[in-house]
């Protein structure tokens, strides 16, 4: 008889931590273009490899190759690189706004740019995202205002959510941006209730869930996975995975699982995971998955592989658990710089001219900022009525409600 | 003795409950390594390593299960729940098992964890960082749930929830974690180095469950409160010049109705106060209980300062939070009834 073993608690860490040099060695490039690009109509089992490999359109000189290498246009291209640089540009200064007091919290997507914004660019008008708060891209690339955005971060007298929610946890019907809840994972399952919905009514617009790593392990992520398998829901489910949880690496909730991306191959979902820094690689899967989810063959998972280069939000301080210089070492480089280089070696684009267009856009998001101001920041300046704390809660004003608004003389 | 924030008297708390017990483990979400959001378990990885101290996958109902099923095992699990904001998905671990389970099982199996979570506003955290949940435990059989208003308390209290043989909620109030609050957002933060209830004594000690605290004597008027509405209320009687009892109830379940009465039954009136929610929160269950068990001593009907039947706003943060001036109009309410 085998004598049986004396446990101890298994308890995954990262590489390394604060003071380590960083160590990316395990972590595989694969090569670009590599990666087979299947009929939309493909079973999750035929294409199993896809949840465990990258998906890569651009090489190491930025030119676009293999199968994933079709449909960016001249000027896709040249509007997915201002869409990332208005992106950035944006979140820096957000970021210096919450610093001087004008704000209360801030969260950049600094260094994921390219997910949401190529993502944002395979949509059709109509589609619904689900995001989480970092996909700001999503907005920015749909043509949303930044103004907009603004009166919202500065909770002042032009925010259309009216001060009511925290800075960045944006809504807008319009640009098919769903309202954010600060609660993790909640959303991904509501993704797919609207594309049943979209489905039941006989409709052709489809749905986009977001989720983080971190948030995977929620059982809601669950709940999305398994009701997009059972009624073939037509809507892209997107994992962005940055590596880190605020403190939390990504393997406490991965597991001994190897991809986040293999999740959904039990639930018989086609799985791929996508080069998150790779514009072109992003643009071209969300393309495939969304002709997929329109010719009726239901949910496609995307894991998008990328690294959060700054810290979780405002509140947050990054070199307490990882090393300080973790970002630069990211293998899969900087999402603006990689398209820069390719619109560069496509002939489209110049060092010159990409230097101008920064600073455009750079005067532009300063010009809107000062303009948003005029509407007031937190803590200055003109904001919405407290009584508008009442309003909305129920369509019509309850009568204990109006008693309350009373009893507060607003 | 040392001064202590509530944070380090929290930590402080894990650290003496661990060092006593082997069976004390604590998890949550960036506890282990990073030692929390908030910081309240910085270092206890370190000193009792990763078995006893770590990360969890996100997933409060796994965390509150994994606990249940810690507990039945026979640990006394202290777990977090980054905030309070953030239990729903933990609702059913909570409510149908650890409340149910001694009863259920004929104490077969029970489930002796502490659940721990930041609760309350103060820190323009908006709808989900702000709220104050505890009605919805209170309304639970078979839940302990206690919310400390200093770092004595805190750490005398979680001590005794760790070595409580029930599940017990233990509501942080955020907005105390640095120093007492009274309301006045503009103010700097007085830190608790200078409060005399920032003073904790080193080692263990316990302050005894269920058993609520006199915060300042009064004649006047009772004000029943708890967490940060206990600075609040403090402020509001010093401000008004009446001469408020203000009884920090510590616990809500179990009540201390000793203390309550004893205090109601002196002064005639009372004022209930919490940042709350108004409809079905804790207040109403003390104003039941004060109607029924003081009616014949009242000379005014209580009143209840609360927070509005509204989602916590973001912009709005001061005008919802029930500050010293709306429990001040309240005291002077009540003072002019009859
Ligand atoms: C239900 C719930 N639990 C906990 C939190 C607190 N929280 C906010 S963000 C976060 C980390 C999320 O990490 P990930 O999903 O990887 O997304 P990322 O921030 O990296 O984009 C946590 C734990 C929350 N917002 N909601
Ligand atoms: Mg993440």
């Amino acid at each position: 008889m085998a004598t049986n073993r004396i446990f101890s608690l298994h308890v995954p860490e990262p590489e390394c931590r604060p003071g380590d040099t960083p160590d990316f060695s395990k972590f595989e490039v694969p090569v670009a273009g590599e990666v087979v690009r299947p009929p939309v109509d493909v079973d999750a089992e035929d294409i199993h490899d896809h949840a465990y490999d990258i998906i890569r359109v651009l090489d190491d000189d930025g030119k676009a190759v293999g199968p994933w290498a079709e449909g960016l246009e001249d000027d896709e291209a040249l509007k997915g690189l201002r869409d990332m640089m208005t992106v950035r540009s944006f979140d820096s200064r957000m970021l210096m706004a919450q610093r001087q007091g004008k704000t209360s919290f801030y969260m950049q997507a600094l260094g994921e740019e390219a997910v949401s914004c190529a993502f944002q660019a395979a949509l059709s008008p109509g589609d619904m995202n689900f995001p989480t708060y970092r996909q700001q891209g999503l907005l920015v690339t749909s043509g949303y205002p930044m103004l907009d955005m603004m009166n919202q971060i500065y909770s002042n007298s032009a925010d259309p959510l009216h001060g009511r929610q925290l800075p960045i946890m944006y809504s807008s019907k319009e640009h098919g941006f769903f309202s954010i809840s600060g609660n993790l994972g909640t959303q991904f399952i509501q993704a797919v209730g609207w594309a049943m919905a979209s489905a039941i009514n006989g409709d052709s617009k489809i749905a986009a869930g977001w989720i983080g790593d971190g948030a995977t392990a929620e059982s809601d992520f669950h709940s999305a996975l398994v009701f997009a398998s059972t009624f073939r829901a037509p809507c892209i489910l997107n994992i962005v995975n940055n590596q880190w949880a605020i403190s939390t690496f990504q393997g406490i909730a991965r597991g001994r699982a190897a991809t986040f991306a293999s999740r959904g191959l039990g639930f018989g979902i086609p799985s791929l995971r996508v080069d998150g820094n790779d514009f072109y690689a992003v643009y071209a899967v969300a393309k495939w998955a969304a002709e997929r989810a329109h010719l009726g063959h239901g949910a496609t998972l995307i894991e998008h592989v990328t690294y959060r280069a700054g810290p979780h939000s405002t509140s947050d301080d990054p070199s307490g658990y990882r090393p300080k210089t973790e970002a630069a070492d990211w293998p899969l480089g900087d999402p603006i710089a990689r398209l820069k280089q390719h619109c560069i070696a496509r002939g489209i684009w110049s060092e010159e001219r990409h230097e101008q267009a920064q600073a455009e856009i750079d005067s532009e998001v300063i010009r809107t900022q000062k303009e948003a101001e005029k509407n007031g920041t937190l803590h200055d300046g003109p904001r919405a009525s407290p009584r508008d704390m009442f309003e909305d809660v129920f369509k019509e004003l309850p009568p204990h409600l109006k008693r309350q608004r009373q009893e507060a003389g607003i | 003795m040392a001064r202590m924030t509530m944070i380090e008297a929290i930590r402080d708390a894990q650290d003496v409950a661990m060092s006593r017990d082997e069976k004390v483990v604590v998890f949550g979400q960036d506890v282990g390594y990073f030692g929390g959001v908030f910081r309240c378990t910085k270092g206890l990885q370190e000193k009792y390593g990763l078995q006893r101290c770590f990360d969890t996958p996100i997933n409060e109902s796994g965390i509150v299960g994994a606990a249940v099923g810690m507990g039945a095992y026979g640990l006394r699990p202290c777990v977090e729940i980054q905030f309070a904001d953030y239990m729903y998905p933990a609702f059913d671990q909570i409510v149908s098992e650890a409340a149910r389970l001694r009863h259920r099982s004929n104490k077969d199996f029970t489930a002796p964890l502490t659940i721990r979570m930041p609760t309350g506003g103060g820190i323009y955290g908006g709808q989900t960082h702000s709220q104050s949940p505890e009605a919805l435990f209170a309304h639970v059989s078979g839940l302990k749930t206690m919310i400390p208003s200093n770092p004595y308390d805190a750490k005398g209290m979680l001590i005794a929830a760790i070595e409580d043989d029930d599940p017990v909620v233990f509501l942080e109030p955020k907005r105390l974690y640095n120093g007492p609050f009274d309301g006045y957002h503009e103010k700097a933060v007085t830190p608790w180095s200078k409060h005399e209830l920032g003073e904790v004594p080193e080692g263990h000690y316990t302050v005894p469950v269920g058993k609520a605290a006199i915060r300042r004597p009064g004649e006047a008027v009772t004000i029943l409160a708890y967490g940060t509405m206990v600075h609040v209320a403090l402020a509001a009687a010093e401000e008004t010049g009446i001469d408020a009892e203000v009884v920090d109830l510590r616990s809500i379940v179990p009540l201390d109705m000793e203390t309550i009465e004893a205090s109601v039954r002196k002064t005639g009136r009372c004022v209930v106060v919490h940042e709350a929610t108004l409809t079905a929160g804790f207040g109403a269950e003390l104003v039941a209980l004060i109607s029924q068990h003081c009616f014949w001593h009242l000379q005014a009907p209580p009143i209840r300062v609360t927070g509005y039947d509204t989602p916590y706003p973001h912009a709005h943060e001061w005008e919802y939070f029930p500050g010293p001036v709306r429990v001040g109009a309240a005291l002077k309410t009540v003072m002019e009834a009859s």
